[in-house]
């Protein structure tokens, strides 16, 4: 095996066998997973749990029955009684919680007060909202002297469904899921960028305050060394992008199991969460009108790409600073500069994928990886595409070739951290 | 044969000149002893005869040929002054991988690794990470993965710091051993008395510079100031003479230090006339300590703007 490989080999093997590797691939997808089992599963339980509320209700506003179809609420009127006198009283006839409404002009919407013994869940409180709304409402709408069954009849609910025409045929797509598609693209690029970054850099750090890195250099060249971590990181960051894939297409197919009988159509049937169910459908709908090979092809390369350019990067900055943490930060601050713009930019091309701002983004090398992502699942001009990655390309060329000087001399010093100016010598002093 | 010889090297940094014009060539087999003061410019020579920084003049051969870190490197081991270990790697591993960057295969590192542990009776740390060792354990790890490739030539930047006296014993032990094998070792220190104890050959660097080149016992001689000790009992008259000054009186012992061109035999036959018994004679040679501090004193203890701390 050639050094450099044994020392990608090294580098990989010590980051994979370690505790803390395996626990946080395996906890981050059961973690998101999780939580998003328990979003659904406390919706469902705050939709199913009848809440039962007294009302006073002054203005008369809830005496058409009719309204009140909502199961969650148990609605019981209560007359002879004022707010005041109620509230000492509510709680030993049994009810959780009671509603006070009393007379008020139609015409000028104001707030109710709900007393409780604890606070409302938000499925209570925005189903009874909604009852309000609707209860004046249609209030309103007879004072103005329209029926409202007529009203109903007349107002509209229309979804926008969007047909991809490409050469496969027609696809339904769903701009929604496009557009997270990019930002989960670019939010992943960014984070990686930044957390394998500070490995590389941690990594170089470890080797020269524990001094290991002059034995090394008597073994091999620094630009081996060099070389060797950042790939080897890479190659753990891949790995752990890999696990992380399967164990999310695994999951979410296993999850549907795990649900109680009929939940989905609990969720279906609760307003509140009328998206829920549906989404799924249309989440599925979105992702296959997406070009998955594509996105996946250009996500691997800009990963690499950005992440290459910067872990250059970052392992000068290991190589030239000591056992301060300090100064480390210091030099830290202008690398992640250009990562939270292309952050910002990204989110911005989101809902304007073709400004000049986006272009420029996804064509400066130092931004590229992140902004294109923004960008992945709108249509992007070749000429576009082609530049961004041959700029990338000479920009990773470039910086690897001028950190391997700063790191090769950088790594056997010690004492003071050098100054920009002495930086810039070693950067571009012949060899 | 020569196995290195340096040829006016010369290596500067922005402040100053690290290594300053030097020359001197290592033999064969010899233990050859590379001392100066702090700062001096020996972590910097070191740095260049293992090929990690390049001269910027100047020659190194290697076993005649100029010396190409790329494909010499198999031939060297380095253990610097700075121990160096990665601290949460397992031991056993760690040996295995840095024999396998000088070019071992993996079968042969492990087996070496094997051997050199059951030598220094370490069997049993192979599963352990340097973090849990002590300094002095490291030590010897150190010390083993610096010869583990049996390297032609070994340079060892102060071995012997931290160590306790059994295990800086079985060290030395070691270093003989390697030197009766045929390899040939360049030790750094500023400990004197070990360099007497162990080095053939010695050059002294200060500043930069070669100020003192040859064998111990050459150097000795050289700086001698012909000094004896007389074991006898001397009154004060009989000490006004011409052929020798009193360095030191006490009661049962003399020390003097002979003047115009006399002998030894000179003194002897003085005494002798004066009637006095003599228990002891011999000359007293300057230790390489004194011989150091003479040679250094009068510069400044630390040179001025240092980039590196070298010692």
């Amino acid at each position: 095996m050639s050094k450099t490989g044994l020392i990608i080999s090294r580098e990989y093997f010590t980051r994979v066998k370690k505790k803390s590797f395996l626990l946080t691939t395996i906890l981050v997808p059961i973690v998101i997973i999780g939580f998003w089992i328990a979003i659904i599963a406390v919706s469902i339980k705050g939709g199913s749990d009848e809440t039962s509320m007294a009302v006073i209700d002054k203005a008369g506003l809830l005496s058409d029955t009719s309204i009140n179809k909502n199961k969650a609420l148990k609605l019981t009127f209560i007359n002879n009684e004022t707010e005041e006198s109620f509230t000492k009283k509510y709680k030993t006839q049994g009810y959780k919680a009671f509603l006070y409404i009393p007379e008020f002009n139609l015409d000028s919407t104001r707030k109710f007060v709900v007393h409780s013994s604890s606070s409302l869940s938000m499925s209570t409180s925005s189903s009874l909202e909604r009852l309000l709304n609707n209860a004046i409402e249609n209030k309103r709408l007879i004072q103005k002297g329209i029926d409202p069954h007529v009203f109903k009849k007349i107002s509209s609910n229309v979804d926008v469904d969007n047909i991809i025409d490409s050469e496969e045929g027609g696809k339904r797509g769903n701009a929604k899921v496009a557009t997270a598609v990019s930002f989960a693209c670019g939010i992943l690029i960014y984070m990686m960028m930044i957390i394998y970054g500070t490995q590389v850099m941690r990594g170089v750090m470890e080797e020269k305050t524990s001094r290991i890195a002059e034995v090394i250099v008597s073994s091999v060249k620094p630009f081996q060394l060099m070389l060797g971590k950042i790939i080897g990181i890479g190659a753990v960051g891949l790995t752990q992008f890999a696990i992380w894939t399967i164990l999310m297409i695994g999951l979410s197919s296993i999850i549907p199991l795990f649900m109680p009988a009929g939940a989905m159509e609990q969720v279906a049937s609760n307003p509140a969460m009328a998206g829920e169910a549906g989404m799924m459908g249309t989440l599925m709908q979105g992702m296959s009108s997406l070009p998955i090979f594509k996105i996946v092809s250009l996500f691997l390369f800009y990963f690499l790409g950005g992440y290459l350019t910067y872990a250059s990067l970052f392992a000068a900055i290991g190589s030239v600073v000591s056992e301060d943490q300090q100064d480390a930060q210091q030099l830290v601050f202008p690398v992640l500069m250009p990562i939270i713009l292309g952050f910002v930019i990204m989110s911005n091309s989101l809902s304007n994928p073709h400004s000049n701002m986006a272009v420029f983004g996804s064509l400066f090398p130092l931004t590229s990886p992140i902004v294109m992502m923004g960008r992945i699942t709108y249509d992007i001009p070749f000429w576009q595409l082609a530049t961004s990655m041959l700029l990338l390309i000479g920009c990773f060329l470039f910086f690897t070739w001028i950190t391997g000087k700063i790191y090769r001399t950088g790594i056997l010093m010690y004492g003071k951290k050098p100054s920009w100016k002495e930086m810039m010598k070693w950067a571009f002093k012949r060899s | 044969m020569h196995l290195l010889e340096l040829q006016n090297l010369k290596k500067n940094f922005a402040t100053q000149k690290a290594v300053d014009d030097i020359s001197f060539t290592i033999e064969q087999g010899s233990i050859f002893g590379m001392l100066g003061p702090n700062g001096a410019g020996k972590t910097t020579l070191l740095r260049m005869i293992t090929g990690i920084f390049y001269p910027d003049s100047g020659a190194i051969l290697f076993n005649g040929k100029t010396f190409d870190p790329q494909n010499d490197f198999r031939n060297i081991g380095y253990m610097p002054e700075e121990r160096g270990l990665y601290k949460k790697m397992k031991i056993g591993e760690q040996a295995v991988y840095l024999a396998r960057l000088k070019g071992l295969s993996s079968a042969e590192a492990t087996l070496k690794v094997k051997e050199w542990f059951i030598k220094f009776e370490m069997q049993s740390w192979w599963n352990k990470k340097v973090e849990d060792l002590s300094k002095g354990m490291q030590q010897k790890l150190q010390f083993v993965t610096t010869v583990l490739h049996e390297p032609k030539l070994i340079i060892l930047d102060e071995p012997f710091s931290g160590l306790d006296p059994v295990n800086a014993n079985l060290i030395k032990d070691e270093i003989f051993g390697l030197a009766k094998n045929g390899s040939t070792i360049i030790f750094s220190t500023h400990r004197m008395e070990q360099v007497e104890e162990i080095c053939n050959h010695i050059v002294l660097i200060n500043k930069g510079k070669k100020i003192l080149d040859g064998t111990v016992k050459q150097v000795k001689q050289d700086f001698k100031e012909n000094i004896y000790r007389i074991g006898a009992s001397v009154l004060p008259e009989h000490l006004a003479t011409y052929i020798f000054e009193v360095v030191k009186h006490q009661p049962d012992e003399l020390l003097i230090r002979l003047t115009h061109d006399s002998t030894p035999n000179d003194v002897l036959q003085y005494f002798i006339s004066k009637g006095i018994s003599i228990q002891s004679f011999n000359e007293v040679l300057p230790s390489l300590n004194d011989i150091f501090i003479k040679q250094v004193e009068g510069t400044a203890t630390a040179r001025q703007f240092q980039p590196i701390q070298s010692s």
